[in-house]
C-alpha cells in the first residue's frame, strides 16, 4: 500500500530528525549549536508569518515589534529578583514586577498570550485596511511598539536593555516548540479554519459570499500569527541572553519577510527549508567580513560585504523566482517522488 | 402571492452622481424562479449586491422573509439563507473543486479553533458530513471525478456550475444567480436552464436570476423584473413582457440579437 | 479675557521662541516634503512603496559629503553633482530591481523595494564605512541669521524657499508640460496609456529620475542642518515621508507637501510644547498615520474610488 509506505518515511524522517537533534545537541560546538538553534527559532517566525502573509493574504510587516513584546514580557517573568537589580541601574524597576520570577514555560506562555492581546488589539482596527495600508500600518505599530519599550524605562529598563538572561532556549527547548508549530500549521491548514483563511485570501469577496465572516478570520489569523512571534521573540531573548529595543527593528521584520518570500508563500514545508538556509547562509557568508577588515573600515557590529552579498542573493531569488523555494506547494513523499523520476538521479530530501 | 421570501421597498443605489439602481421594488415569493433582466448597465448586478450586503443602499430596504436585513454584512445574510454567484466567475484559485465546495459548508461546520486544529470529534464529525455533502452536491453536476483537480482547470461551462454548487453548500432557501448562462452557447444555456428548473424542485429552493438575454429565461420563469438605466420599466409573466412595448424598446437596438 | 491655556502656554515659551519653532518645524517639513514628493509620485505611477527612496536621501547626502571633502569641489558644485549622480542612480535603481517584476503581483515588487533598500545600506556600509561623517557645512548655510529677536541657521531658511519654489515648478512640470501629461495618463492607467502610445517606460524612468532629484537636495540640505551622515540616516525620514504621502493622500503631490509639512510641524511643537514626550517623537508620524488611515484612508486630499464587485 502507497499510504504506508509514505506513513513510513514519514516515520522513518522524524526519528532521523530527532537523532539529528541529538547528536547536535551533544557533539556540535558552541557556535555551531547556536546557528542550528537559530534555525528552529527562524522556523518557528517565518511560519508565524506566512500564515498571515501567505495564507491569509494580508501582507503584515510589524513582526518584530510582536517579537519584541514576546521577548520583554518573557525576560521580565524569568528574571530573578537580584538580576533585575543589576540591570535597572539607571531608573528602578516598578515594584510589582521586581519579586515576580516564574518558571520558563509558563513565562513563555504568558509572553505568547501577551503577544496575542496586543496582536488583537492592534488587529482591530488595522485590519480594515487593505495590500499596502495594511503593510505600512502595521510596520507603524511595530515601530510604535519600539518606541514605547525605548521610552518606558521603568518597566523595560529603555535603550539600555535587559542583559544576562538566563539561557532558557536550550536545542530540545527551541526545536520542540518549532516542532509543534509546524504541526500546528499543517492541522490548522487542514481544518476548515484553514480553508476559511485561504479563500479569504484568494478572494475575499466571495468569501464573504460563502458566509464566512471575513473580518473575523483575518482578526483570527493576525491573533494567532502575533501569538507565535512572540513566542518566537522570547526564544531568541533567552538564547541570545540579552534584549534591547535596537534588536527589534524593521530588519528583523525584513529577515522574516524574505525567509517567507523565499521558501515560498502560503507553503509550509517552504518557510522551513528556507528558515534553514537564510540561518546557516548568513553564519557561512560570515567569512566574507574578516579579510576585507583590511580594506574597508569596520565600526563594531555593523556587517559589511557578508550582507551586501546576502543583499544581492536575495534581490536574485525575489527577481528571477519570484515563486520561492516552493511556490505556494508543499514538500510530500509524492513530489519527492516525481522530483526524482523527472531527474533520474539520487536525490534524497532532507 | 403567500409567502413572500424577498422583498424590496424603494431601494436606491447612487454612486456619486450616477444612480444605478432607482426605487426597485420586487416581491418574490416561495419557490418561485423569477427573473431580473434588461440590458447591459442596466444596474442588475448592482441590485444584486445591495441585496446580499455588498453595498448599502442609499436608500430603501430589503426584506427577506419579513426581516428588515438593510446594510447587514454579506455573511449574514449569507448565514439567514441566501446565496449568490457571481457574474465574473469568483472561484478561490489556489483550491480544489471540493474544497471550493468545502468552504461554502463551513457555516455548518462552526467549531473553536482549537477543536478544529486538533481535529477532535466534535468537529470530525461535522467535517465528515459536509464532505459527504459536498462530495454529494458535486455528483448532482457532474464533477465527482474533478474533485480533486484545482477549480481553475476547469472549462468554462462546469466553472460555472462549481459556483452554483458552491452555493447551494451554504444551505440557502433563496438562490441568487447572476448571468448563470453568459458565455454559454443556446443549447447549453437551455439545458442550464432545465437544470435551474430541477435544483429549484429537488432543494427545496426560491431563485433569483439575472439573465441579460431574455429568450434564454423566458421559459423558466414564474415572473420577471425588466431594469433600464436602473428604472423597473416592466413587471409581469414572461409573456406579457414579451410583448411589453417599453420592453422592446429598451432592448430594441440594444439586443436585436435577443435570440443569441 | 485671560484663558489658562493660553496663560500657561505663555509661561511656558516666549513669542520669540514659538517663531524660531515655526522656522524649525517648516524647515523640517519642508525637507518631508521633498522626500515625500518622490514616494507619492513612484506610488501613483507604479503603486508601488519605494523603500529604497529614503536610502536615496542618504546616497545623494553622501555623494555631495564627497565632492567636498574629498575633490575639494566648491559646495554648489558637488550640490549639482550630487543631484545628477543621484537622479540617474534612481533611474538604475528602478531599471534593475523594478522593472523585471512590473507585471508581478504587487507583494513581490514591494518585497524587491524593501530588498534594494537594504542592499543599498549595507553597500553604503561598505562603501563610506559605518562611522558616521562629520558634515562641514557651507558658510552660507551655516551661518546664524537675526531677523528682529528670532535667530536661525541660513539653511533653515533656505529649505522652505528652494522647496516652495521646486513645488511649483514641479507643479508646472506635471500640469504643463507634455511629460507631465503623460505621467498622469500613467498613474491613471498603465494600459491604456501604452495602447495610447505613451512610452512608459520613459515616463516611469523620469518618474524615479525626478524623484531621486528632490531626494537628493532634501538628503544634502539635511546633512546641512544636521551635519552628520551615515550609512541608515535615510530609514526614519524614509519611513515618515512615505507616511507623509499617505497622510496628505497617496498619489497627490499637493498632499505629499501639506503632508509632509504637517509632520514637520507636528514633530516640532510637540517636542515644543511638551519636553517630556521627546523620546516619543519618532512614533508621531506612525499614531499620526494609523488615524488617518482608520478616520480618512484615502488621505487628507485623496480621492475616494469604490471597489468594483
Amino acid at each position: 500500500m502507497k499510504m504506508n509506505k509514505n506513513q513510513l518515511y514519514t516515520v522513518v524522517a522524524l526519528c532521523a530528525i530527532l537523532l539529528f537533534i541529538v547528536i547536535a545537541d551533544n557533539c556540535f560546538d558552541a557556535f555551531t549549536l547556536r546557528v542550528f538553534n537559530l534555525c528552529a527559532i527562524y522556523i518557528i517566525l517565518a511560519l508565524s508569518l506566512n500564515l498571515l502573509n501567505g495564507f491569509t493574504g494580508l501582507f503584515s510587516l510589524g513582526h518584530a515589534g510582536f517579537m519584541a513584546v514576546g521577548a520583554y514580557v518573557c525576560a521580565l517573568l524569568t528574571m530573578p529578583p537580584e538580576l533585575k537589580e543589576m540591570n535597572y541601574f539607571l531608573t528602578p524597576i516598578v515594584p510589582i514586577l521586581k519579586n515576580i520570577t516564574l518558571p520558563f514555560f509558563p513565562s513563555l506562555l504568558i509572553a505568547g498570550l501577551a503577544s496575542a492581546l496586543v496582536g488583537l488589539l492592534i488587529g482591530a482596527p488595522v485590519l480594515r485596511l487593505k495590500d499596502d495600508y495594511l503593510a505600512i500600518a502595521t510596520l507603524g505599530f511595530s515601530e510604535i511598539i519600539r518606541v514605547l519599550i525605548t521610552n518606558a524605562q521603568p518597566i523595560t529598563n529603555g535603550a539600555q536593555g535587559l542583559k544576562g538572561l538566563p539561557r532558557f532556549s536550550t536545542t530540545y527547548t527551541v526545536w520542540a516548540v518549532a516542532g509543534v508549530v509546524v504541526l500546528f500549521m499543517v492541522l490548522l491548514m487542514r481544518s476548515s479554519y484553514g480553508r476559511a483563511m485561504k479563500a479569504v485570501r484568494d478572494d475575499d469577496l466571495a468569501a464573504e459570499a460563502m458566509g464566512i465572516n471575513v473580518f473575523k478570520v483575518k482578526v483570527t489569523s493576525f491573533t494567532v500569527s502575533s501569538f507565535w512571534a512572540g513566542i518566537g521573540g522570547a526564544l531568541l531573548g533567552h538564547m541570545i541572553t540579552t534584549i534591547d529595543p535596537k534588536m527589534f527593528t524593521f530588519s528583523l521584520t525584513y529577515n522574516i519577510v524574505l525567509i517567507v518570500v523565499l521558501g515560498g508563500v502560503g507553503s509550509i514545508t517552504g518557510s522551513v527549508l528556507a528558515a534553514i538556509l537564510v540561518t546557516v547562509l548568513m553564519e557561512a557568508l560570515r567569512f566574507l567580513d574578516e579579510p576585507m577588515n583590511f580594506l574597508f573600515i569596520h565600526t563594531g557590529g555593523l556587517p559589511g560585504l557578508r550582507m551586501v552579498v546576502f543583499s544581492v542573493l536575495l534581490m536574485i531569488v525575489v527577481i528571477f523566482r519570484q515563486k520561492g523555494i516552493m511556490g505556494g506547494k508543499e514538500l510530500s513523499w509524492a513530489s519527492v517522488a516525481a522530483f526524482r523520476e523527472r531527474h533520474s538521479r539520487k536525490g534524497r530530501p532532507q | 402571492m403567500t409567502d413572500i421570501v424577498l422583498s424590496t421597498k424603494g431601494l436606491s443605489m447612487r454612486f456619486g452622481g450616477l444612480t444605478a439602481v432607482s426605487d426597485l421594488n420586487i416581491s418574490i415569493g416561495k419557490n418561485e424562479i423569477v427573473g431580473l433582466i434588461g440590458p447591459n448597465g442596466a444596474g442588475k448586478t448592482t441590485a444584486f449586491n445591495v441585496i446580499t450586503g455588498m453595498y448599502r443602499p442609499s436608500a430603501g430596504q430589503v426584506f427577506y422573509r419579513d426581516k428588515d436585513i438593510t446594510g447587514s454584512k454579506p455573511h449574514v445574510i449569507t448565514e439567514k439563507g441566501i446565496a449568490r454567484t457571481f457574474q465574473n466567475i469568483r472561484l478561490f484559485r489556489s483550491m480544489t473543486v471540493l474544497e471550493n465546495v468545502l468552504v461554502g459548508c463551513n457555516l455548518s461546520i462552526s467549531s473553536g479553533l482549537f477543536s478544529a486544529t486538533l481535529n477532535l470529534p466534535a468537529y470530525r464529525k461535522k467535517e465528515a458530513a459536509a464532505r459527504e455533502f459536498a462530495m454529494a452536491l458535486l455528483d448532482k453536476v457532474g464533477l465527482t471525478e474533478a474533485a480533486g483537480k484545482e477549480a481553475t482547470s476547469l472549462p468554462y461551462g462546469q466553472q460555472r456550475r462549481l459556483e452554483i454548487v458552491r452555493a447551494l453548500a451554504t444551505h440557502p432557501a433563496l438562490l441568487l444567480l447572476d448571468e448563470p448562462a453568459a458565455g454559454m452557447n443556446p443549447q447549453e444555456s437551455l439545458e442550464l436552464m432545465a437544470f435551474i428548473h430541477t435544483l429549484r424542485d429537488e432543494f427545496d429552493l426560491t431563485i433569483f436570476l439575472i439573465e441579460h438575454h431574455m429568450q434564454v429565461v423566458m421559459g423558466v420563469c414564474d415572473h420577471m423584473y425588466v431594469l433600464d438605466y436602473g428604472i423597473t420599466i416592466a413587471h409581469g409573466d414572461p409573456a406579457s413582457i414579451q410583448k411589453d412595448p417599453k420592453v422592446i424598446e429598451a432592448y430594441l437596438g440594444v439586443d436585436d440579437a435577443g435570440n443569441k | 479675557m485671560q484663558v489658562p491655556a493660553f496663560e500657561w502656554i505663555k509661561n511656558l515659551m516666549t513669542f520669540t521662541l514659538f517663531l524660531q519653532h515655526i522656522v524649525n518645524a517648516l524647515s523640517l517639513g519642508s525637507l518631508y516634503a521633498l522626500l515625500a514628493i518622490g514616494y507619492t509620485m513612484v506610488y501613483g505611477i507604479l503603486r508601488l512603496i519605494n523603500f529604497a527612496h529614503g536610502d536615496i536621501f542618504m546616497i545623494g547626502a553622501y555623494v555631495a559629503f564627497y565632492g567636498t571633502a574629498l575633490f575639494v569641489l566648491p559646495w554648489w558644485a558637488s550640490l549639482l553633482i550630487s543631484i545628477v549622480f543621484t537622479a540617474l542612480f534612481g533611474i538604475g535603481l528602478e531599471r534593475v530591481a523594478y522593472k523585471p517584476l512590473r507585471d508581478s503581483p504587487r507583494i513581490s515588487i514591494m518585497i524587491s523595494a524593501i530588498g534594494a533598500s537594504f542592499l543599498l545600506e549595507n553597500l553604503a556600509v561598505l562603501i563610506f564605512g559605518g562611522r558616521p561623517k562629520g558634515v562641514e557645512v557651507p558658510k552660507v548655510m551655516g551661518q546664524v541669521l537675526n531677523i528682529g529677536s528670532v535667530s536661525f541657521l541660513g539653511v533653515s531658511l533656505f529649505i522652505p524657499i528652494i522647496t516652495f519654489g521646486l513645488f511649483v515648478l514641479l507643479m508646472w512640470i506635471v500640469n504643463g508640460t507634455k511629460t507631465g501629461i503623460a505621467m498622469r495618463a500613467v498613474s491613471t492607467d498603465i494600459e491604456t496609456s501604452r495602447l495610447m502610445g505613451i512610452d512608459v517606460n520613459r515616463v516611469v524612468s523620469f518618474t524615479f529620475g525626478l524623484g531621486s532629484l528632490l531626494a537628493a537636495f532634501g538628503g544634502i540640505m539635511w546633512s546641512y542642518k544636521y551635519p552628520q551622515l551615515n550609512p541608515l540616516m535615510g530609514v526614519m525620514p524614509g519611513l515618515k515621508c512615505f507616511i507623509a504621502a499617505v497622510i496628505g493622500g497617496i498619489g497627490n503631490i499637493g498632499g505629499a507637501v501639506l503632508g509632509g509639512l504637517l509632520l514637520g510641524i507636528i514633530e516640532i511643537m510637540i517636542v515644543a510644547f511638551f519636553p517630556t514626550l521627546s523620546g516619543y517623537r519618532d512614533a508621531f508620524a506612525f499614531i499620526l498615520l494609523i488615524i488617518v488611515l482608520l478616520v480618512k484612508p484615502t488621505g487628507l486630499l485623496g480621492k475616494r474610488q469604490a471597489e468594483k464587485v
